[in-house]
């Protein structure tokens, strides 16, 4: 069996045990759901964060947007968006299942392409900032959206929209946001899989080692840069419109712009697993989750105490995360040459190589 | 909205109540500012944690409020009690954090955040808080303008400890040492100066001032857990318009800061002051890279 | 001899610092020409200000007709004008064929190349040019783990890859061990012969770049101090006194 084969393999078990997942353990199918989005999350904040080195702290703009845009869509298909979201309740709402589905397609694909649109326009308005200055303008600028629709009426400012209600069984209705979840999350992984075999990700890294240096050897950096949060937002959207009618109920500040807790997750999500890897993020997302959803109920209280402490203690002590640490230790298991075996074999160049080293050293 | 617009052209009066409320709370603003440019200038450590020292001291002076005590003696105690505070973080946290890239430090500093907020959220609840200096109110200005002493008292109380601050930064041997830390930590560290230490006062210096701006702000307006973030952006946004090297800038920054926050209140709303906050953290950024476009660089 | 880059009356100051005063050069096409002069006499200011690191305060700077003083650098390095660092610089968390590859022109790059995976061409070039700078069988370390002079031999081949027209060196030599400089000079030269790159080269080493330049321009104090072939240089008073500090 060939590695090729047994990565097949690997990649076709773990699909099986998502889709069945819900079959099995039907108990647990949102918590399920939301690790799928958990996932997501972080394979997305990776691609700046981990391959490009632009640290976001506002990633989850793109979640809340998303959130937002498809709520708008779905009701806006069939209803005056205002006079739903200021008579909340008042107007009497029916949706046939057609009607239901079409919005959430309608408003998926919304999603999915304005917040990608929105990743190129505030690209364009922080894409000069660097370091520090970017994780705070990111940050920023998520705190602002927040800000501001909870202010803007016409959404239903801080009260909040409820979506659509689905007019059908509801455990039918859990099982389409389940396997949304899960399509969604294994869309990004499989985009980002391939997308990391171009020169795209060669291009990231270059800007993430040394952005001076891409931009003196002639790289679009604005471009990459740009091209790399569209697709971190155009993922982000869609998982913020999925979320949006899991939950049924969305506002502004807890559900669609929570930039201390989705929004700093994700970051803490890739870094425990290994940022810069595509298997980092997954496992860092997967251990997080059960955790958090095992522990959370019992700290009454001071879990949130406790997820500063693991940020604290993951940036401090341990920021290379569970994949990097891997890396540092088997580096052969992950491809990565560390002695030049093959130079005794052949002789071209060696010598200046070596004399160089040895001067060096 | 308009209408407050307009209703400060009809009673200019309202102005001079604006002004003066936006440079009483600007002072203070200016004063955690201030402690952020010396930690950014001295350690370049962008500390998050700095709305969350300031509501710390807050709560020091709101305890001792509760026991019966005048909370103005929250000032020393904040002092003290976060000086000691900010060395236990430096050592185990600030410390391991000050050599790595900038990322490090700043998501760090946003953990210390989280857990001091959620800590204070456990003790005191998350609801607004506030410490009743007990003075008097006065009426100037035919009563239309009211400015109450406490008001007064603590701008005065910020300016005097930002003087005893510069003054100590000038003539003391650590200040000295501090400054030259920042300009070149290598060669000061040749020189003999023990840079940790160095790093240790400047970090706990700041969590002490941060206290002590946040005693003031008790007794002045209201504190309340999550609070903290607001304040970390407000000594952004401030030191990044004015740069951490000067002074009167971040002091103009500061009360200017004030100032329009007590605008946007009044005119767009109480509810818009966060947003008014971000949005000129925004704009400021944006001024910069515009600023370092037009010689050819980013802002970094 | 149609010059490639010419300098008119370029200044620069930093704050109160004249770094290059009215400096006017010209670089001859295929050709190889050198830059000297004493530490601090404007040499990097002015390579920086050639390929758009920071703005001039008066004069034009053109490349080969086109005027480039108000560019940004990734629009000059796409021109085909290119430059090395003093401090050498590599993505240091990439292996080095990846440094290679990544380092195809981009001149024609559209929107939808950066979604191409890498053609075979690029990987037998990239292997080649690895192979012109003796680093052919360190292509799968991570060049962060190279010695200082093999980084600063990955940063000329991966500047190769790059396909310039113009290449500006800043102190190709500096830092290397001196057993290996005659083997650089040998690349450098042949760089510019086989691959028809014009070479402007900033060198402290005079040994170097007497043997290395065919012209070769004097700064000092932020001026141009004098300007000719090798031996003119070398017996030019000025010059001698530039660099011995009597003035």
């Amino acid at each position: 069996m060939n590695v090729e084969t047994r990565r097949l393999g690997l990649y076709g078990l773990l699909l099986g045990a998502g889709i069945f997942a819900p079959l099995v353990f039907p108990a647990y199918t949102s918590q399920v759901a939301v690790l799928w989005i958990m996932i997501l999350f972080a394979l997305t904040w990776d691609v700046m964060g981990g391959q490009m080195g632009y640290n976001s702290l506002g990633n989850i703009l793109f979640f809340g947007a998303g959130m937002y845009i498809s709520a708008v869509v779905q009701i806006g298909l069939y209803y005056d968006v205002g006079e739903y979201t200021s008579a909340f309740g008042a107007v009497k709402v029916d949706w046939t299942m057609s009607q239901y589905l079409t919005g959430i397609a309608v408003g998926l694909v919304a999603a999915a392409v304005i917040s990608a649109l929105l990743a190129v326009i505030f690209g364009w308005i922080v894409f000069g900032l660097r370091g520090p200055y970017f994780a705070i303008g990111t940050l920023g600028v998520a705190i602002a959206a927040g800000e501001l629709v909870s202010a803007w009426e016409w959404v239903g400012a801080g009260g909040g929209i409820s979506m659509p209600v689905y007019p059908g069984e509801p455990d039918d209705r859990s099982l389409i946001f389940y396997f949304l979840s899960l399509a969604s999350a294994v869309a990004t992984f499989v985009f980002l899989r391939w997308l990391y075999t171009t020169r795209f990700k060669l291009a990231i890294n270059a800007i993430r080692d040394d952005e001076e240096k891409a931009e003196a050897m002639g790289i679009h950096t604005l471009r990459y840069k740009t091209v790399a949060w569209a697709v971190a937002a155009f993922f982000l959207g869609i998982s913020g419109a999925i979320f949006g009618n899991m939950i049924g109920f969305i506002e502004p500040l807890e559900v669609a712009f929570p930039t201390v807790t989705f929004g700093i997750f994700m970051v803490v999500m890739s870094l425990l697993g290994g940022k810069g890897t595509i298997w980092g993020p997954v496992i860092g997302a997967t251990l997080f989750h059960v955790i958090k959803e095992v522990t959370w109920t019992h700290l009454l209280g001071w879990q949130w105490v406790a997820l500063g402490l693991l940020i604290i203690v993951n940036v401090v002590y341990f920021q290379q995360g569970l994949l990097g640490w891997a890396q540092d230790k088997w580096p052969e298991l992950f491809g990565i040459v560390v002695e030049d075996r093959d130079r005794a074999a052949d002789g071209s160049g060696g010598d200046d190589a070596g004399a160089a080293r040895r001067a060096a050293e | 909205m308009l209408d407050n617009l307009s209703l400060l052209t009809i009673a200019p009066i309202f102005n001079v109540q604006l002004l003066l409320d936006g440079l009483f709370i600007g002072a203070i603003f200016a004063l955690a500012a201030y402690g952020l440019a010396l930690v950014w200038g001295v350690m370049n450590v962008k500390n998050l944690a700095q709305g969350d020292f300031v509501i710390m001291g807050g709560y020091i002076a709101f305890t001792l409020a509760e026991w019966g005590l005048h909370p103005i003696i929250g000032l020393p105690v904040a002092f003290v009690v976060m000086f000691a505070f900010g060395w236990i973080v430096y050592v185990l946290v600030i410390r391991r954090v000050i050599d790595r890239d900038l990322f490090t430090s700043l998501l760090a500093t946003f953990g210390i955040a989280i857990v001091v907020q959620q800590v204070l959220n456990q003790i005191y609840g998350p609801e607004v808080k506030t410490a009743e200096s007990g003075f008097e109110i006065r009426s100037i200005l035919g009563n239309q303008v009211t400015v109450a002493d406490i008001k007064l008292i603590s701008f005065l109380l910020a300016g005097g400890l930002a003087a005893a601050i510069v003054v100590f930064m000038k003539r003391s041997r650590m200040g000295q040492a501090i400054r030259a830390t920042a300009q070149d930590p290598r060669a000061a560290k040749i020189m003999g100066i023990d840079t940790d230490r160095v790093y240790a006062f400047t970090y706990s210096l700041n969590a002490a001032i941060c206290g002590a701006a946040g005693v003031l702000i008790t007794m002045i307006w209201v504190i309340q857990p999550f609070y903290g973030i607001t304040h970390s952006i407000r000594s952004f946004v401030i030191v990044t318009a004015a740069g951490f090297g000067n002074l009167p800038g971040v002091i103009m920054a500061g009360l200017g800061l004030g100032v329009a926050e007590q605008y946007s209140g009044f005119v767009l709303g109480a509810e818009f002051q966060q947003a008014t906050v971000v949005g000129l953290l925004v704009a400021v950024l944006v001024w910069r890279q515009i600023q370092q476009s037009r010689i050819r660089q980013v802002v970094q | 001899m149609t010059p490639q880059i010419e300098v008119e009356g370029v200044s620069k100051s930093f704050g109160g610092v004249r770094a290059n005063r009215e400096i006017s050069l010209s670089v001859p096409q295929g050709k190889i020409t050198g830059m000297i002069g004493p530490n601090g006499s404007g040499k990097t200011t002015l390579f920086n200000s050639i390929v758009g690191y920071h703005p001039i305060d008066a004069g034009s700077i053109r490349f080969e007709g086109q005027e480039i003083s108000k560019l940004r650098v990734p629009q000059i390095a796409r021109l085909g004008l290119l430059r090395t660092f003093q401090q050498t610089r590599i993505y240091s968390k990439m292996d080095c064929m990846q440094n290679m590859l990544i380092s195809l022109p981009h001149r024609n790059a559209r929107w939808g190349s950066m979604f191409q995976a890498h053609p075979p061409e690029a990987r037998e070039r990239a292997e080649r040019l690895l192979e012109f700078v003796g680093l052919y069988a360190k292509r799968k370390l991570i060049s962060g783990d190279l010695s200082f002079g093999q980084q600063k031999l990955l940063e000329f081949a991966m500047a190769l890859m790059n396909e310039p027209r113009v290449l500006l060196l800043d102190e190709p030599t500096a830092g290397i061990n001196p057993t290996l400089i005659n083997g650089l000079i040998d690349r450098l030269k042949r760089a510019n012969e086989e691959f028809g790159i014009t070479l402007f080269v900033i060198e402290h080493n005079m040994r170097v770049i007497m043997n290395l330049a065919e012209r070769i321009y004097c700064l000092a104090h932020g001026e141009l101090l004098a300007e000719g072939t090798p031996e003119e240089i070398q017996s030019d008073q000025r010059v001698i006194d530039a660099y011995l500090g009597a003035h």
